[in-house]
């Protein structure tokens, strides 16, 4: 009988994290772990204490003669230029020198022997400032006049005028929070001198590369002289693509001014004031539609809290119109973004990027028709659901081919049971009680891809040893998603090696040049593809070879498992490399990828933005105390779409994750600034992310096991990062839901985000006082 | 006073002794930057994601006990006398992972991997006390513990598994606890110890009336607990506590004693040891104990520290003011009973003089009335509350008797809803009583508004938990399960 050999570590199954051992063990190396070298010195900033003003004077003496301080850096240090604008806009110093915008603003850097002096220190600088007028909200910002800090876009399709005639119309206003990232382990970078102009830094960046041209750009020097390294990080959502540029540049600058290796580190409190977070957004939207529930305009304003700079608030906000219809078909849609400056900390990328923001304006526009027409919102949602020829355009002008959500929701529906819990929720509320149910199903439509297209680019080098040992190494960045397990498997696929010969190493601006960050979901569609291209020209080549050597043809030369089958002999894999590098063929390949059909006219706003979607959806049941406005998530069932896994459990753990972090974003997260415009909420003592006993009390996730990507993706298989972000819109529903009980339904509950106690209760104070 | 110029406690398998200690050393800096066990992370380093969790045993009267501690606002000079036990520690000789650890590995409970040394060590000690816990045990082992990437159903899941791959007594800690015990009772010596570096100064006094003589002599000295805040004075805000006086191991302030119908508890004692016998006499308090921050803050924090804190916004005097307690200072022998509201005075002042400590704590059992305990705050657990309160209505006949109610989060102290509780007494024991008595907390309570919650919420909820209570006592209306 034949027996079945496979590979350890083949695509399509579950497969621990690379380093889950290491995780256990605390023998995972972070940054702030690395061996410092001797003479290492602890920079540390000193940050606005006002939200705006102009700086007067200020008086460094206590700084200077504080024990262990070596120096100071203040923009007059800067040997390159002063900024780390990720976009090129040349708007974000590094160091203020005149004029402060937020509170938490760097102005220096103390450096001194210890990290312990050096934070001491900088509380020690007497800055006197000449206090100006600050807005730290989207609303009042527009109120007052406050500009843009990138050019608003404008997605536009059919005649609004024409479907405004519909004979139903709401319009609303919903506030949309934002959310901090909290990752465990905060920012930090760790810089190295070397000779000549060189530095190496090693950081916990999304996108080294971008930290190695800033920190080029701010030393003044070219890109070559810098490398960036980063082993992984302890989470990153988004946080660490461009907001550890300032990071990176103040130890390098450092680092190469007193030639000592500097690392930098910001406590808890600095890094949530002086880092920027999701964009908080106010949506005012006009919605049309018909007696029976079809949306037949949608006009929406998207205007978000940006902050001090542009960073990334331009794609940002692009995002959100971009998922502004989730998974609706929209036949007149007129939709803009207001990104507007704001004295708060800039804004920057946070899983989903905006899109988050889209889709729950989407979702309230479908919940105001439903309670408007007295409906099921899920029947309303059905009715609106991208469909075939004639209703499958977005807003963009992108057409919609892999429309999958009918089949996702109705398959929930029935595995969830939902409309029978509906009715047991409805039968609940009926009763009167202090306690309310809710019970809300919500779908989410993704676009996949960077709306920068040039980014849609990645590298992997691949060395195969001649002892048979593969060292892999790609442009993505670790920080907790799997990636490096993902792309080793992809690896040991193209081999038919078992995954533990294959070596994965911390990602380097030496390696592979030019990376894009690793976020948009992108990780693994992009550099799983650049790795299995390095793979197939090293393969090409022993193919090539080994049909010359033992004259045979070259469909005759095949990868088997940890052997290869050349004609009727069967070598060992180490034993074929071997005689391969004896041979001087090259076991070593840089391979690429860029993604294709995408292109986007942004001017015009249509195109094709995004090379595919990715679906899912969610049910969540909630129970309310409508005499304290506190809640229990009940229960959650999810049916999440990723195509064909690379890996399930790692992607069934990206969806459970990415559930609860949204949950939170909609429940306790909640960003507070005083009347100064400091913000009150900058540690996890006042910032509440979900805990354990937050989840859902019983939380089923499933993955669409027939789902398979039509698109050419790497094994066909869809992101995982971001989507599962938004299913949980559901339990923000659901809670509407039971606030809304309290009037019978009669009136849209209108939360607005995060529904924390206190507004689920003042909403319920307002519907009974109705 | 001759004292121990050093500090002396066991790191693993190691012993440590150490004099240059200064009062504002913490344990993680000590573990990272000292001995380079990079294991326990720094993630917040105020005591709420417990990313630096680490296990310190100590002798107690019921013999060697490890508790889950907040590395990063313990302080270094508090270890004297006890065993620490890091993530380093617990996979086997020959690198063999630990039970918690393959059951870690086996449920995929890691992605970034930062916060999960934490999450081990807490699950290492929930799993010595409990090997086979339900959910909600984990739930409540956990809630010190944050975790950002993977929505803790995995490791909740892992936590369900760990007896899969072995039992506690088989455990390290269980084979070796004999010797690790003899080992430290080895290290104690019944002396004053005093350790410096440079100014800083710490001191731990050989026994309560050593305490008494030492605030006798530095009656500016801060006195630390649990250093559950204390700690964060230094790690957030820099301030200096030299000279420090610890007092959490003194035997002397952790004694419990029910007698003369009162249930008395030294100012040492912890949240989590204080729990069963409060639970035993006021079952309403056992899940309000719960939510008392994270496991690793309960195993450090004291109530007598909450309370001579003199936050408004501390968990315990609420509802220890309700059931009438009592605290007893001391000043050299010189002792004085204080009516635990009459304590505090107002926002940061209290009725403690210079020298002046916190003894005990009376609360008097028996007691017949309808009891409640109330937190509300954003988040369920491990949180600040933004109203918490502890109702005490005595009910004879149908007619309220008694009424004693105490708020907390509604006024710069904790203090009673007077008004309130005037309009209760003497009048039908029914839902509208209630609800008149909630109409006079304005009169009561100018709460404010803060990141917490706004003065609209506060009081509105405030009032509304009349009703709750009305509610709860009467059964006729279901609470939130979390469960």
């Amino acid at each position: 009988m034949k027996q079945t050999v496979s590979i350890r570590g083949a695509t399509h199954t579950d497969l621990q994290h690379d380093s889950a051992v290491k995780h256990v063990t605390g023998r995972a190396d972070y940054t702030d772990d690395i061996a410092e070298p001797i003479g290492t010195l602890h920079a540390y900033l000193g940050t606005s204490t006002v939200a705006h003003g102009r700086i007067r004077d200020i008086d460094f003496d206590a700084v200077k003669s504080a024990p262990g301080v070596v120096g100071i850096l203040t923009a007059a240090d800067i040997p390159g230029v002063n900024d780390v604008s990720p976009t090129g806009r040349h708007d974000e110093p590094v160091f203020a020198t005149d004029i402060v915008e937020f509170w938490g603003q760097p102005i220096f850097a103390v450096v001194a022997e210890s990290r312990d002096q050096a934070r001491r220190a900088a509380a020690l600088a007497k800055v006197d400032y000449e206090i100006l007028p600050h807005v730290t909200d989207a609303a009042d910002a527009m109120a007052q006049g406050y500009p843009h800090v990138t050019e608003p876009l404008k997605l536009e399709r059919g005649d609004v005028a024409e479907g405004q005639k519909a004979p139903n119309r709401i319009k609303g206003q919903m506030r949309v929070g934002g959310q901090d990232h909290t990752y465990l382990e905060g920012h930090i970078a760790f810089a190295e001198p070397g000779e000549d102009e060189d530095v190496i830094v090693h950081s916990s960046t999304q996108h080294p590369s971008e930290a190695q041209h800033m920190v080029a750009h701010v030393l003044g020097v070219p890109s070559h002289s810098v490398v960036v390294n980063v082993r992984r990080m302890g989470g990153g959502f988004g946080g660490k693509e461009s907001q550890m540029n300032l990071f990176c540049a103040v130890a390098a600058v450092a680092a190469k001014k007193w030639n000592r290796a500097v690392k930098i580190r910001p406590d808890r409190d600095q890094d949530m004031e002086s880092t920027g977070k999701r964009h908080d957004f106010v949506v005012d939207y006009d919605v049309a539609f018909d007696e029976e529930g079809r949306i037949h305009a949608v006009e929406g304003q998207f205007a978000a809290r940006c902050g001090w700079t542009s960073d990334l608030s331009g794609p940002v906000t692009d995002r959100a119109l971009f998922h502004a219809d989730n998974a609706y078909f929209y036949p007149h849609v007129r939709l803009t973004s207001r990104p507007m400056k704001t004295n708060t900390v800039s804004n920057t990328a946070f899983r989903g990027f905006g899109g988050p923001q889209g889709v729950i304006a989407a979702e309230r526009m479908v919940e105001e028709i439903a309670y408007q027409l007295g409906k099921d919102p899920l029947e309303i949602r059905k009715l609106n659901f991208y469909g075939g020829p004639g209703r499958d355009l977005t807003p963009y002008h992108q057409t919609v081919e892999d429309n999958v959500i009918l089949r996702l929701v109705e398959e929930l529906e029935e595995d969830a049971d939902y409309q029978a819990r509906r009715r047991a929720v409805l039968d609940h509320n009926a009763k009167g009680g202090l306690i309310r149910k809710g019970i809300a199903l919500t779908p989410v439509k993704f676009g996949i891809s960077f709306t920068a297209t040039w980014y849609n680019q990645a590298g992997a080098l691949v060395h195969l040893y001649n002892d048979g040992s593969i060292m892999l190494n790609h442009g993505g960045t670790e920080m907790g998603q799997g990636l490096n397990t993902k792309v080793a498997q992809v690896v040991a696929d193209a081999f038919q090696v078992d995954i533990d010969r294959i070596k994965i190493t911390k990602t380097t601006t030496e390696k592979v040049p030019n990376t894009s960050a690793t976020a948009a979901s992108s990780g693994s569609d992009l550099n799983g593809m650049a790795a299995q291209n390095a793979c197939d020209q090293i393969k090409t080549r022993l193919v090539e070879w080994a049909a010359a050597k033992w004259n045979v043809t070259e469909e005759e030369v095949r990868f088997l498992p940890n052997e290869v089958r050349v004609g009727d002999d069967v070598h060992g894999f180490n034993d074929f490399i071997k005689a391969a590098y004896m041979d001087r063929v090259q076991l070593s390949a840089a391979g690429f990828y860029k993604t294709p059909k995408i292109h986007w006219d942004r001017a015009k706003g249509q195109g094709r933005p995004f090379y595919y979607y990715a679906y899912g959806a969610s049910v969540s049941e909630v129970s309310v105390d409508t005499l304290t406005g506190e809640y229990v998530i009940d229960r959650v069932d999810v049916l999440h779409d990723v195509g064909k896994s690379l890996n399930p459990i790692l992607d069934k753990g990206q969806v459970e994750g990415a559930f609860v972090q949204g949950m939170g974003w909609l429940t306790t997260e909640e960003l507070w600034w005083d009347q100064k415009g400091q913000l009150k909420t900058h540690a996890p003592s006042t910032y509440k992310i979900p805990l354990a006993s937050d989840i859902p009390r019983v939380f089923n996730v499933k993955l669409a096991d027939w789902s398979e990507n039509r698109e050419l993706t790497i094994k066909r298989s869809k992101a995982v990062g971001e989507p599962p972000f938004m299913l949980p819109i559901s339990v923000f529903e659901a809670l509407g839901m039971a606030v809304a009980s309290v009037a019978d339904y009669r009136e849209c509950p209108r939360l607005d985000a995060p529904a924390t106690p206190e507004r689920v209760l003042m909403a319920i104070d307002r519907l009974q006082g109705a | 006073m001759t004292y121990r110029p050093e500090i002396r406690f066991l790191l693993n398998d190691q012993e440590v002794r150490l004099s240059d200690v200064g009062a504002d050393d913490t344990v993680l800096d000590f573990l990272r930057i000292d001995r380079r066990l990079t294991g326990s992370k720094e993630g917040c380093a105020e005591g709420d994601c417990g990313a630096c969790t680490v296990l310190v045993g100590r002798l107690t009267t019921r013999g060697l006990v490890y508790e889950t501690v907040n590395a990063c606002i313990r302080f270094l000079a508090s270890l004297d006398g006890c065993h620490v036990v890091t993530i380093e520690h617990l996979a086997g000789p020959n690198g063999r992972l630990h039970p918690v650890q393959q059951a870690m590995v086996e449920h995929h409970g890691s992605q970034c991997g930062f916060c999960t040394p934490g999450f081990v060590m807490s699950l290492y000690a929930l799993w010595m006390q409990v090997p086979h816990p339900t959910a909600a045990q984990v739930e409540t082992a956990i809630q010190g513990n944050l975790c950002r990437c993977t929505g803790y159903a995995p490791i909740i899941r892992a936590a369900l598994a760990v007896s899969e791959h072995g039992t506690p007594s088989s455990d390290y800690l269980t084979v070796e606890r004999d010797r690790i015990a003899a080992r430290l009772a080895a290290l104690k010596d019944g002396q004053r110890v005093l350790v410096q570096k440079g100014e800083s100064q710490a001191i731990l006094p050989a026994d309560v009336d050593d305490l008494s003589a030492v605030l006798s002599e530095s009656p500016e000295a801060t006195i630390i607990a649990g250093a559950t805040d204390v700690g964060l004075w230094v790690t957030k805000f820099l301030r200096t506590v030299s000279p420090a006086v610890f007092v959490g191991h003194l035997d002397g302030l952790k004694e419990i004693s029910e007698t003369d119908g009162s249930l008395t508890f030294g100012a040492g004692v912890t949240y989590s040891e204080s729990q069963d016998v409060l639970a035993r006499h006021f079952p309403h308090l056992a899940p309000y104990w719960d939510r008392i921050a994270g496991w690793q803050v309960r195993n450090m924090g004291t109530v007598g520290g909450n309370i001579a804190n003199g936050s408004p916004i501390g968990d315990t005097p609420p509802v220890l003011i309700a059931l009438g307690a009592s605290i007893t200072l001391r000043k050299g022998d010189a002792r004085r009973v204080v009516a635990l509201e009459d304590f505090f005075i107002d926002y940061g002042k209290q009725d403690r003089t210079a020298g002046e400590f916190v003894e005990s704590i009376s609360v008097p059992l028996d007691q017949p009335g309808r009891h409640a305990a109330y937190k509300i705050s954003k988040r369920r657990d491990e949180d600040i509350s933004s109203v918490a309160a502890g109702f005490n209505v005595t009910v004879e006949n149908g007619v309220i008797t008694a009424a004693r109610i105490a708020f907390g989060g509604m006024a710069a102290t904790p203090k009673r809803a007077s008004h309130a509780e005037a309009a209760l007494v003497g009048r039908p024991w029914s839902e509208a009583t209630l609800q008149a008595a909630a109409d006079e907390l304005g009169r009561d309570f100018t709460p404010l508004t803060d990141m917490r919650a706004s003065a609209e919420y506060r009081l509105k909820v405030a009032r509304n938990l009349f009703r709750r209570f009305w509610h709860d006592q009467t059964g006729d209306q279901a609470q939130l399960k979390s469960a």
